[in-house]
Formats: C-alpha cells, structure tokens, sequence
C-alpha cells in the first residue's frame, strides 16, 4: 500500500505566481488585503523590527548602563567575546538538549492527546478539551514553582512517592545536580506545553478527508497502516508547523530555569545567559550581541524548518 | 479606571440599532473611556491636588514595617509630605535590578529607596543617589554601629542613611551543644562544629546555594581568617585586586569544603538556602546553623501557629559566628538596609527630612521588635521592648561591631556572581585552585573579556 494523499490540483495552496495582469477587481482586492493588513503590518516592526534593530545596534558599543559616559565603539568585539568564551557553547548545547528532548516528547504526546480530542466521545468532548488545555492556560512561571515545590527535597512529595524507583530516595536533590535539574526543567516544560502542539495537531487530524480514510477501510487497511499511510501524511503540513513553533518556543526557555535552579550546575540556556549579561551585569553592549546570536539562531531554525523541510505556513491558515 | 474592553462589548451589543446611532453611541462611550482613562492616567502623574508633596518609597518585602513607619512618619510630618511605599521585588539582586533600570532613565518617581548595602557603592558611583547634607549625615550617624556606617560610605563619603543592620548569629540547639560537650560560653570554630555535629549525628546549616548568600558566607569565612576578598580597590574595574590565593583565602576555601564533604552537610546542600537552613534546624535535623537573626520570630510564629512546638525555640541558643582559626575573632556577615535618596526626586530635602524621622531610635525600636530586623542604633538594643522580644539582641549588637562588610565595589555584582559560579557547589571546592579560577574568571568579567 503506498502513501494516500490528495492530488495536488484539490489543494488549496496558494498560487503564488502573480497573474500578469490584474483586473480592477484583482487590483482593488489588493488595495483592500493592504488597507487591512498594514496597520497590523506597521505595528509588527514597530514593536519587532524597531527593537531588534537597536539591539543590533548597540550590540557594538562597549556599554554598561550604569557608566554611560564611557560608552565606546567595539565594533564586533562582543561578538568575539562571546563566541569564543565556553560558557556561551556550553549555554547553547543545554538549549539544544532541551529543545530537542521537550519537542520530541510533545510531538509524541500532543499527537496522542489530539486522537484522544479527536475521537472522544461527543458528550465528554468539551471536558476532554479543556482538561487537556488546562497546563496551556497555567502561567510559566506558576507551572515552574508548582514543579520546583514538587520536586523540592524539604517540601516535595516526589521524594516520597516515587521512593521505590532507581535513583530516587528521600535524599534525592534533584536540583543539585545538572541531570536531574534538567530532567525536573524538561518535565515542567513538556507539562506545561503539549496541549499547544496537540491543538495544533488537532486542527491537523480534522484536514484529513474523511473519504480517504473510508476508502482505506473499505481497502482492509488496519487502524495502524491508516495512521501512517493515510492519517500522518495527510496532516504533515500541520506537523511541521507545530514542530516549527515549538521549537521556536523552547529554543527561548528561560522560566523554568530562572525559578528551579537560577542557572546553577550548568543549566543555563541562552535566553538566561542574555538576561544575565543585560539586565543583571548592565553590560547593553555585551548583553545585546547574546540577544542578537540568540535571534540569529531562531532565524537559522525557522529557516531550516521552511527551506529544508519545505513547511507550508499557508496550511494553518483554515482555508481548506 | 474605566474597563475599555468591556465598554467595546457593550457598544457591540448596541448593534440592533440603525448603524448611524450605533456608531455615535460608540464614539460617545469611547469618548468617555478615553476621558475617563486620561483622567486617571493625570491623577497618578505628580503629587495629589493640595499641594501636598507625596515622597515614594521603594521598599523591600518585609512583615509591613516599613508600610507602618511610612504611616507614622506622614502623620509627624503634619502635612508637609507624606510617603507612600512601592514593594520592590524579593530578593536583592532584582531589587538591584529594578531600581537601576528606572534610575537609569532618570526615574524622579524615587524619592527614598531600601538598599542593599553591598550595592550601594554602584548606585553612589553612577550618579543616582542625591549628597547627603553634612548636617544630615552628622545627626543619622550618631550612636550607630560602625558596620552600617561603613556600609553606607562610598569614597569616604556618606552617602545613604544607614537604616537597620543585620548579622548573622551562630544558632544552636542548646541540647545538642551540651550532649556534645560544646562550651558554647567560648567562641568555637567551624572545625568544631562540623566534628559536633558528625558526633551527634545532625547537620550543620549554612547556605551552600548558587546565591548571593553563598557570597555572604564566603566573604565572613575570609574576614574571619584575617584576609579580604578584594585586597586593593580601583576605580578602574581591570585595576581591582583580589584577594582570593592568599592564605586567608584558602583556608576559608577549606572550611567551606570540609563542611561540604562532611555528614555534618545534608543532602542539599548546594541547595540550601536562608529558609532551608531554618527549616532544618526547626526540624531538629540540624543542630547548629549560621542565620540571620529572622529565624526567632520565625519559630516563634510557627509555634504560634501550631505548627512547632513550643519546646523548641526554648532549646534554641545563640553565640557569635564561628571562628575559621582559633586565636582569631570571627568577622560575621553584614547585611541589612539603608536608605537612599534618589538623585532625580523633586524633594530631595523632604526625602532627607522624611529618612530621619524612618530611622529614629523609635521606630528603629518598632521595626526590630514587630519584624525582627535588627536596629543600626546601639541605643535600641538597651530598649526594654527589644529585649523582651529579642533576648539575643545584645550578642546582635556585638556581632555587629565585629561583623566586615562585603567588598565595597561599584563592580559587585560581577564579583559576587563570579565567586558564585567558582565556589559554588561547596563540594566541589579545591581550596588550592577554586581561588586561583576565581580571580581568572572575575578579572576576565571585569575585562569584559568574558560572560558571567
């Protein structure tokens, strides 16, 4: 059995070939999508492009908030500072480990919780829903201390719980050392943002046509090869944008590690590492070039992620 | 203030009327929610309309004392200001954070704050604290204890009213101390301690956290051993000294380590902070801890609320902070906090008017005994009141006099995050080298060679 998707022709993909000539229709139709769309569109750069630009900026100044007189061009030296320094390397490789451990659970997870959604019952379908969004709807920072208080060696009741498991006893600190603190922050990620990956899987499982997955029924097709030859390839457009955001999203944790372990035993991740330069050492300069790789990364992933693994945006948009 | 959300839902509902009346219905209420809004938006700008100047005072979190002294000092003012309190966050390192970045942009909302005394030789630095009048800084430094006089000069100036000062006491189960036949009458080191504790099976509680408590605890340790954390001072950052490989340093290095490694340090140790050391001494799990005088009330409140018994604050007992070396006095850790006068207020004279009448002897008297933050004047401990409700309040007042400051550096916060990283977790420590990378590290950070 081979992989089962619509043709190309029943899309909805949008033509992105410009006509050669526009009507008067066409042409005010345009008119109307600027007129709508540009104010949102002006105020998008005022509140991302302008700062990003400044940060650009003063990304090459010698800088220190409280010693403004001595404010001196570097040019890229920060730069040089901070790609060169081991604590940069080790901050990114904990971002990574992050990402990569929180999004492929998620993905896991969020798909399984989106059948769940999907397929419940029509009269438990509401419940379902919002027991399932609940995390979503939880504060970061509250979701972190819930987690912290949980795991806490003096406070928590993991310790006593989960006693009989390897490794875990009531002397167990779990933020006293790198690994476990990682686990607790990943955990407390995973928690709090599945339910975003699995509405977006939802809205994903809701485009794949029925007739397809009842063609397949009628072929003998088991629940299993219809999940992966009809179901997965149908919606992967809606997983690589759910991949995509997540891992834009995690790719800047920074809560959870500023509340459980304040960066301690090497778990800082990027976004702590800018915090630190900038708001607590006052050092703009240096504090802004951080920023600024930290930002040049996300444009590195969001560009993988579309180039290389050609994700569709325009399929999140409903219109089918 | 106006809710403008639900005013749109309101003129929404109005849409089964013809659009032209809908539409001046809507211009009508957005017009009054934009009155509405402006108006608010003015009242909270500048001083109330009497022409009564109102002074804000950044305050740290505390059990509502500085809220009542604000109240008391407005009422002997007699209208001639009165002086609301804006809470700052928890911990001073955000504190820190916070008030920088609003004076930063000239800030003239900040008329008197709560500072951290090690930061203050920053904020002096930078500009943002106003001069203190000599006449002020004769009357507020009368009869106070030399640490916080020390804490609030910067350049051999005054430059904040010292308010009230901490130190931390050695604290003891005096049931502990007895079965392991400690002489608590006499100083004791940290070598004895940690053997005490081994032998008697509790803990000894410190703060081995990645904080600034670590800091704290690490700058007393190299006091006591008769060394300095940073040797030569400098104006210029690269030009700063420490005093991190000298023998000083390294013996408090190896106090530090042996605590760490012993069974005298429970299991979190590099995690156990202020809370976590009262805790485990409430507890009994820990029969000796180095703490801020908070930990009576605090017991004294649990017991209050049922939740301790009352035998245990009885079995509580209190001495000067452990020695690192025997034949020598031990320097205490100094903390509390004082005030500052910002540089851009509209009242400055008020604001010094109004910080003399917070730090009088009274209500310095008030704020120890409801709070349990310990007077910088040394006539308050003499105050019936205070030593009724503080029977340790004379041992306070004597670690005061002993206690050293932090390094008193515009730089602070780069040296005391640097040590943090080094130092930290306690166990880690190697006595010989920890303080070789220190210096690295904190003189590649003041280089701005490296991140922190």
């Amino acid at each position: 059995m081979t992989t089962t998707t619509l043709p190309p022709g029943e899309r909805t993909e949008p033509k992105s070939a410009p006509p050669q000539e526009f009507t008067d229709r066409a042409r005010s139709e345009r008119r109307l999508g600027w007129l709508l769309a540009g104010p949102a569109f002006v105020v998008m750069l005022l509140v991302t492009a302008y700062p990003i630009a400044q940060a650009t900026y003063e990304s090459l100044f010698d800088f220190r908030l409280t010693d403004p007189a001595n404010r001196s061009f570097v040019g890229l030296g920060n730069y040089g500072v901070i790609l060169t320094d081991p604590l940069w390397w080790q901050s990114i490789w904990v971002t990574v480990f992050i990402t990569v451990v929180t999004v492929a659970v998620e993905l896991v997870l969020g798909f399984a919780l989106a059948l769940v959604m999907a397929k419940a019952l029509s009269a438990i379908r509401p419940v379902v829903r919002a027991a399932i969004l609940i995390p979503y709807a939880v504060i970061t920072v509250v979701s972190a201390f819930a987690w912290q208080f949980a795991f806490d060696i003096n406070s928590g009741f993991v310790n006593s719980w989960f006693a009989w498991l390897p490794g875990v006893s009531e002397n167990t600190d779990w933020f006293g050392d790198r690994w476990t603190a990682l686990f607790v922050i990943c955990i407390a990620e995973i928690w709090k943002t599945t339910p975003f990956i699995s509405l977006l899987l939802l809205a994903g499982l809701a485009q794949v046509p029925e007739v397809l997955q009842e063609a397949a029924k009628v072929d003998g097709a088991s629940w299993w090869q219809r999940m992966r030859k009809v179901t997965i390839p149908n919606m992967k457009a809606a997983i690589m944008v759910a991949l995509l955001f997540r891992t834009l999203d995690a790719f800047r944790v920074f809560d959870s590690i500023f509340v459980m372990t304040g960066g301690a035993n090497g778990t800082e991740s990027v976004s702590f590492l800018a915090y630190r330069q900038t708001i607590a050492r006052l050092e703009i300069g240096l504090g802004s070039a951080v920023s600024v790789l930290l930002f040049l990364v996300v444009v590195f992933i969001a560009f993988m992620f579309i180039k290389v693994f050609k994700v569709d945006l325009s399929q999140q948009r409903g219109d089918q | 203030m106006p809710d403008v959300s639900r005013v749109g839902d309101d003129s929404m509902r109005t849409g089964r009327a013809g659009p032209s009346h809908s539409r001046r219905r809507r211009r009508a209420v957005a017009g009054v929610a934009a009155a509405g809004l402006l108006s608010s938006v003015l009242a909270a700008c500048g001083s109330d309309g009497e022409g009564v100047p109102t002074l804000n005072w950044y305050i740290n979190p505390d059990s509502g004392g500085q809220a009542e002294i604000a109240q008391r000092c407005t009422e002997a003012a007699e209208g001639r200001y009165t002086i609301e309190t804006s809470l700052l966050p928890r911990d001073a390192s955000s504190q820190r954070e916070q008030l920088i970045r609003r004076l930063a942009a000239n800030d003239s909302s900040i008329d008197l704050m709560s500072l951290d005394p090690p930061f203050i030789p920053e904020f002096a630095e930078a500009g943002f604290l106003a001069d203190v009048p000599d006449d002020v800084a004769d009357r507020v430094t009368e009869g106070v204890v030399e640490s916080a006089i020390e804490g609030s000069t910067w350049d051999d100036e005054l430059v904040a009213v010292p308010f009230w000062a901490n130190t931390q006491l050695l604290w003891y189960r005096e049931s502990v101390a007895e079965a392991a036949g400690l002489d608590m009458s006499q100083p004791v080191t940290w070598d004895q301690l940690i053997e005490a504790s081994e032998s008697e099976d509790v803990l000894v509680g410190a703060q081995g956290t990645r904080a600034e408590s670590l800091t704290v605890w690490l700058n007393a340790l190299i006091e006591s051993a008769g060394g300095s954390i940073i040797q030569e001072n400098a104006e210029n950052p690269e030009n700063i000294e420490l005093g991190l490989t000298t023998e000083a340093a390294i013996r408090a290095a190896e106090v530090m380590k042996n605590l760490a490694v012993s069974d005298a340090a429970g299991p979190a140790f590099s995690t156990e902070n202020e809370d976590a050391s009262a805790t485990n001494f409430e507890s009994g799990e820990a029969g000796f801890m180095v703490n801020w005088p908070f930990v009576w009330p605090r017991a004294l409140a649990a017991v209050e609320g049922g939740t301790l018994d009352a035998s245990v604050p009885e079995d509580y007992g209190w001495a000067i902070y452990p020695r690192v070396n025997e034949d020598e006095p031990a320097a205490p850790p100094y903390g509390g906090i004082n005030l500052g006068v910002g540089a851009f207020s509209e009242y400055p004279e008020l604001a010094f008017e109004a910080s003399e009448c917070i730090v009088s002897d009274e209500n310095q008297a008030y704020y120890f005994v409801t709070n349990g933050n310990p007077a910088s004047s040394a006539a308050v401990y003499d105050d019936p009141e205070v030593l009724d409700a503080f029977p340790m309040a004379p041992t306070i007042r004597d670690s005061l006099e002993l206690a050293a400051p932090r390094p008193q550096t515009p730089y602070y916060n780069e040296i005391s995050v640097g040590l943090q990283r080094s130092y930290h977790p306690p166990s880690a420590i190697d006595p010989g080298l920890t303080g070789e990378r220190a210096t690295a590290l904190i003189n590649a950070v003041l280089a701005k060679e490296q991140l922190l």
